[in-house]
């Protein structure tokens, strides 16, 4: 209850809405980062409640992926705590793989296993991870691919596959473990430009279905539609949280302001 | 040349020992290498340093001292055995070393993007090598592996020359020495036959690799 609290005093005056959706699932405390002598995140604080989409936007360099690395510590941090569902994350070990699994993660260049087909990747996780037995997972995973619309493809190989088609599947590959929250690292900036809605529809669909998601993006009107909250970052802080029409419409802060003008008017 | 056709049963005899040598060896230390390999790009400090430890301490020995340490040493502690066994081992322990940096440098050409994507699916660390890196870094590696095996195979022959009997070196010392036929005929008879096995084992290695970039 006093992280609700917490973070509803962060947020008060930014008129946020439409976020108090449910149950805190992803708490960041004070959270900090560095790479070296550069700080990527400086006290970072966030919350995102059970159901909500949450956006973070913000120049190159800002630190979103590396927020969005840290949730399920594929970075460690040097400062601050992550709970997750109210539980503190793990340092390493089988406990941080127990809660991995809980975390979906779609990334930036897909990382499909190379070696294995469409179905393999999806059923890979849910087999040797959660020990479901080989034909309820493939049942389970030809289910999603046709989801993701891409049934037609479950015995191809990630090389045969287009790059809509490989986030897809990727897509599937996180929805198959039943994830608490899916976490998307710039999901569509690998793509041809011909791809990318195909991707952003699946995810657009997900958002609405209720699936708790933390999406960095350069995708303004994937924010827009989707979103809601919007988070901007930049130089390793969160500058400014709101709902995407508050956000959009009138940002509070300069360096937002700038950012938008940028990238809205190309 | 009469020399070889004269012996062909001992020669052949010879090539089926330097094989079944050959073969135990190749299994042992591919197992052995890549286990070596999984402890050296482990999480776990003192599983990097026992995998490091071994590498620098075998790879840098020569050879024939390890084999002595293995027939001569092992039974100073009361460890006895067959020599064979003392052979295959010393072997398997040396080639281990070499199969393992081999599969360490196609454990790190796998895109790192495929071990993230392991662990972000909750696979634990020894899952994710052993599900998704080390199933494309073998194939990645294919062609040193190869180098290393017939390395191996035309390092068996120290085993003949420590004692080990019935493999194709000891053939040579059996004409040489005993029988006291001239070096020259005797040795050639003896490439020839480590050259059967080599030039085939390569061939066969060409074709998977062509095969895996059909697949690829």
């Amino acid at each position: 209850m006093n992280r609700v609290c917490y973070r509803l005093s962060l947020t008060e005056g930014l008129n946020v809405t439409k976020s108090t959706r449910g149950e805190p699932l992803i708490v960041l405390e004070g959270v900090e980062k560095f790479f070296g002598g550069f700080q990527a995140l400086h006290a970072i604080n966030l919350t995102v409640f059970s159901g909500e989409v949450v956006v973070v936007i913000g120049p190159s360099g800002s630190g979103k992926s590396t927020l969005c690395r840290c949730i399920n510590r594929l970075e460690t941090i040097d400062a601050g705590q992550i709970m997750i569902d109210g539980e503190r994350l793990p340092e390493e070990g089988r406990a941080l793989a127990r809660l991995r699994a809980e975390v979906g993660m779609v990334f930036q260049s897909f990382n499909l296993f190379a070696h294995k087909t469409a179905l393999e990747n999806v059923t890979l996780g849910p087999t040797k991870v959660k020990g479901i037995p080989r034909e309820t997972a493939e049942r389970r995973g030809r289910e999603l691919l046709d989801r993701v619309g891409v049934g037609a493809k479950a015995s191809s190989y990630p090389a045969q596959l287009s790059g809509g088609q490989q986030q897809r599947v990727a897509i599937a590959r996180a929805l198959a473990m039943d994830p608490k929250v899916i976490l998307f690292d710039e999901p569509t900036s690998a793509l041809d430009p011909e791809y990318i809605a195909e991707v952003l529809d699946v995810m657009a669909g997900l958002a609405r279905d209720g699936m708790t998601m933390v999406v960095v993006t350069h995708e303004m009107g994937f924010a827009r539609r989707a979103a809601d909250r919007v988070v901007f970052m930049a130089d390793g802080r969160i500058l400014e949280e709101g709902t995407p029409e508050v956000f959009f419409g009138s940002p509070g802060t300069q360096r937002a302001r700038d950012f938008l003008a940028r990238v809205l008017t190309h | 040349m009469g020399v070889i056709t004269d012996n062909l049963g001992l020669y052949a005899d010879g090539l089926l020992g330097t094989l079944e040598i050959c073969g135990l060896v190749a299994v042992a230390a591919l197992l052995l290498g890549i286990f070596l390999a999984g402890f050296r790009v482990s999480p776990v400090p003192p599983l990097r340093a026992v995998g490091t430890v071994y590498v620098t301490l075998v790879r840098n020995c020569p050879l024939t001292i390890v084999l002595f340490v293995f027939a001569f040493g092992l039974p100073e502690v009361g460890i006895n055995g067959a020599y064979i066994t003392f052979g295959v081992a010393g072997l398997t322990v040396y080639t281990a070393a070499f199969v393992c940096e081999a599969v360490r440098s196609g454990i790190g050409a796998v895109d790192a993007g495929q071990a993230e994507a392991a662990r972000a699916i909750g696979l634990t660390f020894s899952q994710s090598l052993r599900l998704v890196v080390l199933p494309q870094a073998l194939w990645a590696v294919l062609p040193p592996l190869g180098s290393v095996a017939i390395a191996m195979i035309k390092n068996s022959a120290i085993l003949g020359a420590f004692g080990v009997g019935g493999e194709l070196y000891s053939v040579a010392n059996t004409l040489n020495s005993a029988r006291g036929e001239p070096a020259l005929p005797v040795y050639t008879g003896v490439v020839i036959g480590y050259l059967i096995i080599i030039i085939p084992a390569g061939l066969l290695l060409l074709m998977m690799e062509k095969r895996l970039k059909a697949t690829r």
